[in-house]
């Protein structure tokens, strides 16, 4: 016993002492630190869940991002200095995305387009912050994430979705009765059931039944949609994300249950899921900022691109991400910024030109934001007719 | 009414509990390893019915064919591979950890070869069940099924265990090693059979499962995994009928957990109940006792 | 005497050299970011690892539920630290927020320990994790806050209003955040040095050869008048206690704990599991070297990309295979020998 251990001792210190090295060098090497030059290069990093549950969020993120970095390269760059980008996997884990952080930040990262959920978002703004270092979430809905006066996102807030989703609801009129299914173990999909259960009943909206279910038993839905049948709801809200979302509308048709779902921008994929019967989300109606069947030619060029170099239907997250990288770039060209500037003073600049900017981007015509860092942008609703999104 | 609704709703969850239950404790109780991935087994068998049908067009009794052979193929490599030599290590646990990082292995390659984005599974029962009382009551067709299938797994394998030699063989290995070995049993070759089988009948139990809730994604395996275990211990640890009375129980508990107490805390109380079980019953609800020899 | 030294402090002597020589390497600025920010996570998956072996290894008995001890550590230290965020200063309140988190996580696995002892093997195992999974389902499912009416907890966010001037606590999904980040690698190494102490004086007393001898057989400790249940329950609570001091680190490290399913449920617990087993099990040092080396590696293989974790997972499979199977031990074994005859003069040039 004593001899394996001094044998894993030895290895031990070889391999701290060899990793060590290498973090130096690298270090060494590319730091910016707060007078490093990068030659040219502005680095962007991106942070997401690459593996494990919430793989595909964060593969939308990442590719959605560096498809935006590609484009502005290729079409001559930023103020004549180009774009470099890099993704990192959290595993959908604070203590991880905080690790995806540092793992950015000696490559040399200026600044930050993730991470990708609230969680993550909340845990790594603390260090930006701490850093200065400008950080845009593209898809991080908490309240708390924005915070910081240097972190602003490209989403709604999940206050501002559930809303904006219950008033829609009280001024079309749509439906009577309403039921609500959300994921009590996630901060996205519980907050937005907070504040639309607040708005609901300042509106004097009915909800009969508002039942919840967890990361770990998301698969039957059959109590949830009973108790929603059973209470007479003719609208069910679904503040959720479409993996889920596709078997809800599956064993609801099964139990011939069939009231008018509505979703937010957690929804929108759900058409795109390979080898769905789109029937099944027929007159479902969705808020969402973007819409991958929309006919406008910056859409369409995305839609193409992003198919071809990753070969699937972007989502909203790719949206978010690809507007966030382009929000830059104008943000950049408007306070005349440069790469050989500290990481303090571009993540400064930058915040002064947030407010300031406005953007022709996919999930908005004209995105501006407010010095708070929340997104200026009109709630888009759509329905799904005949398997395709239409306007409302 | 709506009660026996819920206790149909629960049922049908249970029943797929209950199948992959069956392939877990034929491993469990003959090999006496959890394997931790066998709940990946069953996503690999999901991810080729899914290519061989909706990729490949296939029929879907060919894709299933073909998925219990895969994943018979993929449960004895396995075997060979990462457990075997593992076998006579001075702690059985050993032998769990490296099934945790075959379970991880399977994950990411499914990762990487299908991607992260969910599918959506074309169920391969297209029966919708019988309606009773005017609509009021309905039995969904994937449920009756699986029980069917179930049963039909649980009497199909007591036939083989206690009629064939190999089945007695199996049963040897799992109540004596050592004394299997001096009756002329080849131990890693039983072993290897029971690998095979269990291999193959986690393929029907992914086959059902996509089939009651038709989404795959690279992790779908996991939580039904863990449940499986649940259930297995919950009817008795290696007891055949005991993981398919356990699945079932733990269906219906787990639904009407989440309708009459609270949706939050269905999992919490679902484990509570268990532990309450386990502790008036300390073998589980069909385990034997076994004598403890000094 | 030399030797005596070596065998019984050699490897405290190793952990202050790492802290050191990492201490020294960090100061003059030769540690990236990214590998400085492992340490403090470093050290508290090697307390658990710690604890876990304490009860997988000494006591004998599996549990797969000690994330759920280091939540609870995680949860009441973070949540004493944000009620005396103001009143007291750092160094006193972080010492203190340790006792707290220490105490309800032993608390909490002596008042587990009473069911849970009773049962044997596999099914211990499942129990364990079934108390790992409601502490993680209950504490992500409340809202918990103070307010001048005193305490509030609800399970519905619509019961739950505080008055203006009340705090939030626990607030369901999104959990613990704004914990003050008050870890630190050496902090870190402090607590895993006296986990270590704790745990090597415990074997060596007669306590821990009580216990022992339960783990060796249980009839034949009864038979000799050790009072099992006692013994029992002092190593499954000290184990508990010690996985909560980990929380309270992890708590104050990651300052934000949101959707805890994804760092304390069954697959955390787990994976102490794994670096109770690769380090050695029963061998409280090498579970400090296997966490520690488990955790680095899928860090130091980001730059695998997307095939990061499936390396990893080889990895994981390729050295259990190395370190447990017997016939690759017979030859190491075989190796070692060879080389002691070759190299008479061996001992001190290895440690």
């Amino acid at each position: 016993m004593k001899k394996k251990l001094a044998v894993s001792v030895v290895a031990l210190m070889t391999s701290v002492l060899m990793l060590a090295g290498c973090g130096g060098g690298a270090s060494g090497g590319s730091s910016q630190g707060s007078g490093g030059t990068a030659g040219g290069v502005f680095k962007i990093g991106a942070i997401g869940p690459m593996t494990g549950d919430g793989a595909a969020y964060g593969m939308a993120v990442v590719n959605g991002s560096k498809l935006a970095v590609d484009e502005i390269n290729a079409a001559g760059g930023v103020n004549g200095f180009t774009f470099e980008h890099k993704g990192e996997d959290d595993e959908l884990n604070n203590e991880k995305s905080m690790n995806a952080y540092n793992t950015l930040k000696d490559w040399g990262m200026q600044v930050l387009v993730g991470p990708t959920t609230s969680g993550c978002c909340i845990a790594v703004s603390d260090l930006a912050h701490e850093d200065s270092m400008f950080l845009l979430t593209p898809s991080g809905t908490a309240l708390d994430c924005v915070k910081y006066d240097n972190v602003f996102r490209v989403c709604f807030s999940d206050p501002a979705q559930g809303t904006a989703s219950a008033k829609y609801l009280a001024e079309k009129g749509i439906g009577s009765k309403y039921a609500v299914i959300y994921d009590s173990s996630d901060p996205y999909s519980s907050g937005i059931y907070e504040s639309f259960n607040a708005e609901a009943s300042a509106q004097g909206l009915t909800i009969v039944s508002a039942e919840a279910f967890t990361s770990d038993s998301n698969k039957d839905f059959s109590v949830q949609l009973q108790k929603a049948k059973d209470g007479g709801a003719d609208l069910v809200f679904l503040p959720i994300y479409y993996n889920q979302a596709a078997l809800i509308l599956k064993q609801a048709a099964d139990m011939n249950y069939q009231p008018v779902f509505f979703g937010c921008d957690g929804m929108d994929g759900i058409l795109t899921v390979e080898n769905f019967d789109t029937s099944l989300a027929e007159g479902l109606i969705l808020m969402t900022p973007f819409s991958a069947d929309a006919t406008d030619e910056r859409t369409v060029n995305f839609v193409k691109k992003y198919q071809e170099q990753f070969g699937e239907v972007p989502n909203q997250f790719a949206a978010d991400a690809y507007d966030g990288v382009y929000a830059i770039k104008e943000a950049i060209e408007k306070k005349n910024l440069t790469p050989d500037m500290s990481t303090e003073d571009i993540c400064k600049g930058l915040m002064e030109a947030f407010p300031e900017i406005t953007i022709n981007g996919l999930t908005s015509s004209a995105l501006s934001w407010d010095a708070s860092g929340e997104p200026n942008k009109e709630p888009r609703i759509f329905a799904i007719e005949g398997g395709k999104y239409v306007v409302q | 009414m709506s009660f026996l609704n819920y206790l149909i709703n629960g049922l049908s969850l249970g029943s797929v509990y209950a199948i992959i239950a069956l392939g877990y404790t034929m491993v469990y109780g003959i090999a006496k390893m959890l394997n931790f991935a066998h709940g990946d087994i069953i996503m690999v068998g999901s991810y080729i019915v899914y290519s061989a049908m909706s990729m490949a067009g296939m029929h879907p009794a060919i894709a299933i064919l073909i998925a219990m052979v895969g994943c018979m193929v993929l449960g004895v490599v396995t075997e060979r591979v990462a457990y075997r030599p593992l076998r006579g290590a001075s702690s059985s646990l050993a032998v769990l950890i490296t099934a945790i990082g075959v379970s991880y292995l399977l994950q990411n390659i499914a990762l990487l070869v299908f991607g992260a984005d969910t599918k959506a599974f074309t169920s391969v029962i297209n029966w919708k069940g019988i309606t009773l009382f005017d609509g009021e009551l309905q039995i969904r067709g994937t449920t009756i099924i699986t029980i069917a299938v179930g049963l039909l797994v649980l009497f199909g394998l007591q036939a083989f265990i206690h009629r064939t030699k190999s089945g007695q063989a199996m049963l040897a290995v799992a109540q004596d090693r050592g004394a299997a070995t001096l009756c002329g049993i080849d131990v890693n070759k039983t072993i290897a059979i029971t690998f095979a089988i269990g291999s193959s009948l986690a393929a029907v139990a992914g086959v059902l499962f996509c089939s009651t809730y038709p989404t795959i994604t690279p992790y779908i395996g996991s939580m039904p995994g863990i449940k499986a275990f649940v259930a297995a211990v919950f009817g008795g640890i290696g007891s055949i009928p005991g993981a398919m009375i356990g699945g079932l129980t733990l269906g219906v508990i787990e639904i009407l957990s989440r309708t009459y107490i609270s949706s939050q805390l269905s999992e919490a109380i679902v484990f509570a109940i268990l532990i309450v079980v386990l502790l008036v019953k300390p073998t589980g609800l069909l385990g034997k006792r076994v004598m403890e020899k000094v | 005497m030399l030797n005596t030294i070596r065998r019984k402090y050699g490897f405290y002597i190793v952990i202050v050299l790492f802290w050191l020589l990492m201490t020294l390497l960090k100061s003059a600025g030769a540690l990236s970011s990214h590998f400085a920010s492992l340490l403090v996570p470093m050290t508290y998956y090697a307390i658990a690892a710690v604890a876990l072996n304490l009860c997988v290894g000494i006591l004998g008995e599996l549990s797969i539920g000690h994330a759920g001890f280091m939540c609870i550590g995680a949860f009441s230290g973070a949540i004493f630290s944000l009620l005396t965020k103001e009143a007291l200063p750092g160094a006193l309140r972080f010492f203190l927020a340790f006792l707290v988190g220490i105490a309800l996580a032993a608390l909490f696995g002596f008042l587990i320990g009473i069911p849970v002892l009773r049962l044997k093997g596999d099914y211990l195992a499942i129990v364990t994790l079934a108390f790992g999974e409601i502490i993680k389902n209950i504490l992500q499912a409340v809202y918990f806050g103070v307010d001048s009416k005193g305490v509030h907890l609800a399970l519905d966010m619509t019961d739950f209003t505080l008055e203006p001037d009340g705090l939030t606590l626990i607030k369901g999904p999104q959990g613990v955040s704004g914990t003050p980040r008050d870890s630190s690698f050496t902090v870190g190494i402090i607590v895993l040095l006296l986990a270590l102490v704790l745990v090597h004086h415990l074997m060596d007393s007669r306590d821990g050869r009580a216990i022992m001898a339960i783990r060796d057989n249980r009839i034949a400790a009864e038979a000799t008048g050790i009072h099992v249940t006692r013994y029992k329950m002092l190593a499954f609570t000290l184990s508990a206690a010690i996985a909560g001091a980990a929380g309270v680190l992890f708590s104050h490290n990651v300052t934000t704990m949101t959707n805890i399913t994804n760092y304390f449920n069954y697959n955390a617990s787990i994976m102490l599991l794994v670096y109770v087993v690769l380090g050695g099990i029963g061998n409280i040092n090498g579970s400090v070297v296997a966490a520690m080396i488990l955790y680095l590696l899928p860090e130091m293989m980001r730059g695998l990309q997307r095939y990061r974790m499936l390396i990893y997972a080889i990895v994981l499979i390729l050295m259990m295979l190395f370190n447990w199977s017997p016939a690759l031990v017979e030859k190491r074994r075989k190796a070692v020998a060879w080389l002691k005859n070759k190299l008479p003069g061996r001992g001190k040039g290895v440690a």
